[in-house]
């Protein structure tokens, strides 16, 4: 049988970054729940209009609030109210859950990205081939992915390797800079990230979406490791022989 | 010949999973404050350590225009004026509030040189700020407003606060107790309100005098103020951590 498993660091990378990543998930949604509106601009909260609510707490299109005073010294119809319920808030957990987990995330993707771009892991590995970029291969492949064939080759195919890049290159590192930009201290030495990100409920908006289409890979990349050879794959990146 | 190794790595990670696993169990047990056991406080000593180390101390958070303010929810534990909520109320806030605060003072203790009380009056000697900033809450959701208030290193140089002095807690009349550091306490924007947009404290939001520290989550900014205390030692009767919050929330 052809040598097919991955190098050392890079199963190690990715079994810290997987579990992080899980626990990341489960906690960035416990924190979700507690405030599951969604805003765009500078600031926003129940008072001021969102762009979308989710219906995944009790805390969903609540309306347990009383005493809605206006502020007397501002010419615009900005107010003040009361809470008068108890909400679903468990961030007392889920918030240091989530920056225990981000904290390995961050090292373990720091490591990893320095020894992929030594090693030449992202460019023998990942950088698509002079010959490949063109239309009709990566049309080939897109379709053969719908009808399900497969063929190993012991190489990641064209829509693979864009797919792992924009995953490596892109949602993470969004997806971690708008969590940074959601950071009282963080965007006091760092007011760019603000700007960048069109502010801090805008920031959260692309945090959320950013997260999506994380686990919306995830889905595909199992489904993916499942149905082009489960056992080869899974001994690949974990206990088979390494490379 | 191959050398058998002491340890394989198989091995290596499954002992540390189940260890990790015995240590997180132990935290769930263990009853008394801190609570989250020493796995999650670990993650949030490290933010503290690496906010601190990484970040300018003297950066400004963002200041807004008058154009930037929105609407403000009150989301705190409770209205101290009210016997109803019986967790909160007190007595002595109710009737402070009833006659406008006339009544009111600061009391400033701890480590320093002349503990003393503060009138409002006392207060708005000392010094006077005023910034359009951002409340960021740990719910997910933020609010801007302007703020006006007396900067806490300016107050507590004029209390003559000791050199040894390193933390500052804050008491409020609902009974929620809050600390930071001397690095926030001396932060520019770290102040003591009594004006939020333009007019005098409104009563949910603090009354007479709250804190404002911008550098952190909402939940460090407390209200009803009645007393200061300056401590050199970290002590833990904050509500935060006694409830299994981060003390130090800059993220």
């Amino acid at each position: 049988m052809e040598q097919t498993g991955h190098k050392r660091w890079v199963k190690g990378a990715h079994f810290v970054i997987t579990l992080s990543f899980l626990a990341l998930t489960v906690s960035g949604f416990v924190i979700l729940m507690s405030h599951p509106r969604l805003y765009w601009g500078k600031a926003g909260n129940d008072l001021t209009p969102a762009l979308f609510e989710l219906p995944i707490s009790r805390n969903y299109h609540h309306g347990g609030w009383i005493k809605t005073t206006p502020f007397k010294h501002l010419s615009g119809s900005q107010v003040s109210a009361v809470r008068t319920y108890d909400i679903f808030n468990e961030n007392g957990w889920g918030r240091s859950t989530h920056f225990l987990a981000g904290w390995f995330l961050i090292i373990t993707g720091v490591i990893y990205f320095i020894a992929g771009f030594f090693s030449g892991h992202f460019r023998k590995n990942l950088s698509p081939r002079r010959g490949e970029f063109s239309f009709k291969l990566f049309w080939q492949d897109l379709v053969s992915h719908f009808r399900r064939q497969t063929h190993y080759t012991g190489k990641y195919g064209l829509l693979q390797k864009i797919t792992y890049l924009g995953v490596i290159f892109f949602l993470f590192p969004v997806v971690i800079l708008t969590g940074m930009t959601m950071s009282p201290a963080i965007t006091a030495s760092y007011p760019f990230l603000l700007k960048i990100f069109f502010g801090h409920q805008s920031a959260r908006t692309i945090h959320f979406f950013a997260s999506v289409a994380l686990l919306l890979f995830l889905l595909v990349h199992v489904v993916m490791v499942i149905r082009s050879g489960f056992k080869r794959n899974l001994l690949a990146i974990t206990f088979g022989k390494s490379s | 010949m191959k050398k058998k190794r002491p340890i394989t790595r198989r091995e290596a990670i499954f002992a540390g999973l189940t260890s990790a696993g015995a240590l997180l169990l132990s935290g769930c047990l263990k009853k008394a404050p801190p609570t989250y056991g020493n796995i999650l406080r670990m993650g949030d000593d490290l933010t503290y350590v690496a906010q601190r180390g990484l970040l300018s101390q003297r950066a400004l958070a963002m200041e807004y225009q008058k154009s930037d303010v929105t609407s403000f929810p009150v989301t705190d534990i409770g209205d101290p004026a009210d016997p109803a909520m019986k967790a909160v109320y007190s007595k002595e806030y109710e009737e402070l509030q009833r006659n406008n605060f006339k009544d009111w003072s600061l009391s400033i203790e701890g480590a320093i040189a002349k503990p003393r009380k503060y009138s409002m009056d006392d207060l708005k000697k000392v010094g006077e700020r005023t910034q359009i900033t951002r409340h960021t809450c740990e719910e997910g959701w933020s609010a801007i407003a302007e703020w006006t208030g007396v900067p806490l290193g300016a107050l507590l140089k004029d209390a003559g606060i000791l050199p040894a002095a390193r933390f500052v807690y804050f008491f409020g009349y609902d009974k929620y107790t809050e600390s930071i550091d001397m690095l926030d306490a001396f932060h520019p924007q770290t102040i003591l309100a009594h004006t939020m947009n333009g007019e005098d404290l409104p009563a949910r939001h603090g009354a007479p005098l709250r804190v404002r520290v911008e550098t952190q989550v909402g939940y460090k900014s407390a209200k009803y103020l009645r007393g200061i205390v300056v401590t050199e030692k970290f002590v833990e009767p904050d509500a935060d951590i006694s409830t299994g919050w981060s003390w130090y929330t800059g993220i």
